[in-house]
């Protein structure tokens, strides 16, 4: 068999994967893998820090559903990525991580930009690698792939040593990957899925409780139709937002700490819940023991770990979320002891109970004249994008916001760093998501501190073309922060001013963006029109409210039923 | 609530580090830990000791699943299994005492592996309690130095 150099079998192993973009930063230990890169068709997107290399590849992944590719060089390139990598693996995202290593000679010798990437990895990825033998070099990178897709996805880092990357090796035929160790099991267990049909008829007071699973499982259809044949209402963590229209009449928003009155109020009276791709994170059930404390609970996760972890689960049923709400409808389609009319008869007391919550404690904010609501702007967003767009957010009250008053119709649409929480995320990603999709109106979410984490990539979107649009709540503090310091800690405001923070506009101009600035009410929306209409990358800075806080809200280790309310 | 844990994991490097990082990493408990090759070579073995409510042994076990290296787990302590455990321990044995240490160590069935004029380093193989009753009787005599191996285990095969 004819040899090749083990740049090129990357270059084809990722085209054989169907990689057509990635994002990288290039370095010493990987200058022969750009050397072939930029010699294929594969696109590749230079950043101005390693961190939104990754990130951008995960709002790809996200915006996509396909595995996003980042390139890191050794040392310093590949610890830069590692708080992306984290993000990625606290929210199950697919991603293969390919990084530059000082060669096999000097690999523990302390060389020049060393550092032992695979061990400082090893908890915040689905599994890594160095590759030793060239001849693995193929075989590993198709593992990766495949690891980081299936299963409960995630990121899988392979770090490369240069002299492999120069090495020759035969490059093996493709034949499908099989992992005697690793073999996820995605189809439901019929008895279980039995027992939670008729715990479903049974029940007087059901909620679906929503999470990422179904995003990423592609699963939104199934749920959307299990839902309003059996008229259950649904609340949504952060990450499962889009998962069920936020529109319908049976979505109660987002729960948890700033989850919905409807969305909190149902969960703790509900006599059964339906978990669904979600993993009772510790934002979603507030104190444990006063989390649905009456509910019978089924927990459809394809992580067996998941399964009772926080909270004790009745009918668990480890699958893929598709496949396990594809087997309920079809239970439900042959079943004869489902009269249809009848369910959604008596599940309606509790949907009138469930309205009747959402009448008394609304999504609200106070009016302020002129002075800008960060809420108002969010939903002027919604509006002018005819609800469609492409969200991504940084974090702290700009996400929150933005997950409560930005209502999703649609999965893919909001890209949010829910589990790390990673202040800089929303601008690399909204990068990676406008190059899957072009055409597509894509908004960073910002505030003033967090838009400053990674503000650097402005010249990556204008390099590369990406027309994102910023939004910037500016109130010049760290805002969540603040928040809590109002609540809990006197009003202390304690590094969370920003005395100084950069002209914006000004900024937006030094980059070769557009910059516009709104300050009243009134300017709002012709500021957000004519940055929809602007074929470029534009910063939005709105000055908001500045003591404005995100309400309902559930003080840490407090019950979901004592909210603080607007 | 001792469990005493059996895992099965590829033999690749850092196959083990990512087991104690997980523990570690958890904040789950380790008493002993012992690691060799299987009769595959490609296979490890692990032996491992842990402590904890019932709740956290079954987050343990998933999470050791859910490693790409594990092959299998297995909580022997669910059931019948024999359990081993080695130590060398250097006694002190001058003249006056050169022979009830010999004796305490052909009660207990062990070896003498190394001598000098002033001690003498014993083998001892057995349980954990029989390790204990080992060491417990040695010490008056004094004790310079002991090195254990932590616990190995096996499933008592099936009777019928």
């Amino acid at each position: 068999m004819s040899k090749m150099k083990g740049s090129e079998a990357i270059i084809k192993c990722l085209q054989e994967e169907g990689v057509d973009l990635l994002f990288g930063y290039p370095g010493g230990a990987v200058i022969e893998l750009y050397d072939e890169l930029c010699k294929s068709s594969i696109r590749h997107i230079l950043v101005r820090h390693e961190q939104g290399a990754v990130h951008a590849a995960d709002g790809f992944a996200r915006a996509t559903g396909k595995v996003g590719v980042a390139i890191l060089t050794s040392g310093p390139g590949a610890t830069n990525g590692v708080t992306a990598i984290a993000t990625a693996y606290c929210d199950s995202i697919p991603l293969v991580v390919l990084t530059g290593q000082v060669p096999r000679a000097l690999i523990g010798n302390d060389a020049f930009q060393e550092v032992d990437i695979v061990g400082i990895t090893r908890p915040c990825t689905k599994h890594n690698y160095l590759v030793y033998d060239p001849e693995e070099l193929v075989p590993t990178l198709r593992e990766a792939f495949f690891l980081a897709a299936s299963g409960r996805p995630g990121p899988v880092l392979v770090d490369l040593p240069k002299d492999v990357i120069g090495s020759m090796l035969t490059y093996p035929a493709k034949k499908p990957v099989k992992m005697q160790t690793y073999q996820p099991n995605v189809n439901p267990h019929p008895g279980q899925v039995d027992t939670a049909c008729r715990a479903c008829l049974k029940a007087k007071r059901p909620v679906l409780y929503v999470g990422g699973g179904v995003i990423l499982s592609g699963a939104n259809e199934e749920l959307t139709h299990l839902a309003r044949r059996l008229n259950i209402p649904v609340t949504m963590t952060l990450m499962g937002l889009g998962g069920f229209p936020g529109t319908d009449p049976l979505s109660l928003g987002m729960l948890g700490m700033h989850g919905s009155y409807a969305a909190n109020m149902s969960v703790a009276k509900s006599d059964l819940l339906i978990a669904v791709g979600s993993r009772f994170d510790d934002r979603v059930t507030g104190r444990l023991d006063a989390f649905a404390p009456q509910a019978k609970i089924i927990h459809i996760d394809i992580d067996p770990s998941s399964i009772s972890k926080n909270v004790g689960v009745d009918i668990p049923i480890v699958a893929d979320c598709k496949l396990a709400l594809a087997a309920m409808n079809g239970w439900f389609d042959k079943s004869d002891e489902y009269k249809p009319a009848e369910v959604v008869e008596q599940h309606q007391p509790w949907i009138d109970q469930v309205k009747e919550w959402n009448d008394k404690h609304p999504l609200a904010y106070m009016e302020d004249g002129e002075v800008i609501k960060p809420q108002y702007v969010i939903e002027t967003l919604h509006k002018l994008t005819g609800g469609d767009a492409i969200i991504t957010t940084e974090v702290g009250q700009n996400q929150m916001w933005a997950a409560q008053f930005y209502k999703f119709n649609h999965p893919r649409r909001l890209l949010t760093s829910g589990g790390l929480g990673t202040m800089g995320y929303g601008l690399p990603a909204a990068i990676g998501a406008q190059m899957a999709f072009p055409e597509a109106t894509v908004i960073d979410v910002a505030g003033d501190g967090s838009i400053q984490m990674n503000i650097q990539e402005l010249a990556t979107a204008r390099e590369c073309g990406a027309p994102v649009k910023i939004a910037i709540l500016n109130n010049n503090y760290l805002g969540m922060v603040r928040q809590w310091q109002e609540l809990f800690y006197n009003r202390h405001y304690a590094s969370t001013v920003m005395e100084v923070t950069p002209d914006f506009v000004a900024l937006a101009k030094a980059y070769g963006a557009v910059g516009l600035r709104a300050s009243t009410k009134a300017e709002v929306e012709p500021v957000i029109k004519e940055a929809l209409a602007t074929k470029n990358v534009v910063i939005m800075d709105f000055s908001i409210s500045r003591e404005e806080g995100v309400f309902p809200m559930v003080p840490a280790g407090k019950a979901t039923t004592e909210m603080l309310l607007v | 609530m001792k469990h005493t844990l059996t895992v099965l994991l590829r033999n690749r490097p850092g196959a083990l580090s990512r087991v104690t990082g997980l523990f570690s990493g958890r904040c789950f408990n380790i008493e002993s830990l012992c690691v060799a090759e299987t009769y595959d070579p490609q296979v490890s073995c692990l032996t491992l000791v842990t402590k904890g409510e019932p709740a956290i042994i079954e987050q343990i076990t998933k999470q050791l699943h859910k490693l790409i290296d594990v092959i299998k787990v297995n909580d022997v302590s669910e059931g019948e299994f024999v359990e081993r455990e080695m130590a060398l321990i250097r006694v002190k044995a001058e003249a006056s005492t050169r022979a009830e240490v010999l004796r305490i160590i052909d009660i207990f069935r062990g070896k003498v592996v190394d001598v000098s004029p002033t001690t003498y380093a014993l083998e001892i193989t057995g349980s954990e309690s029989k390790i204990k009753a080992v060491i417990d009787i040695l010490k008056p005599l004094g004790i310079k130095e002991i090195v254990r191996t932590g616990k190995i285990a096996m499933v008592r095969a099936p009777k019928k």
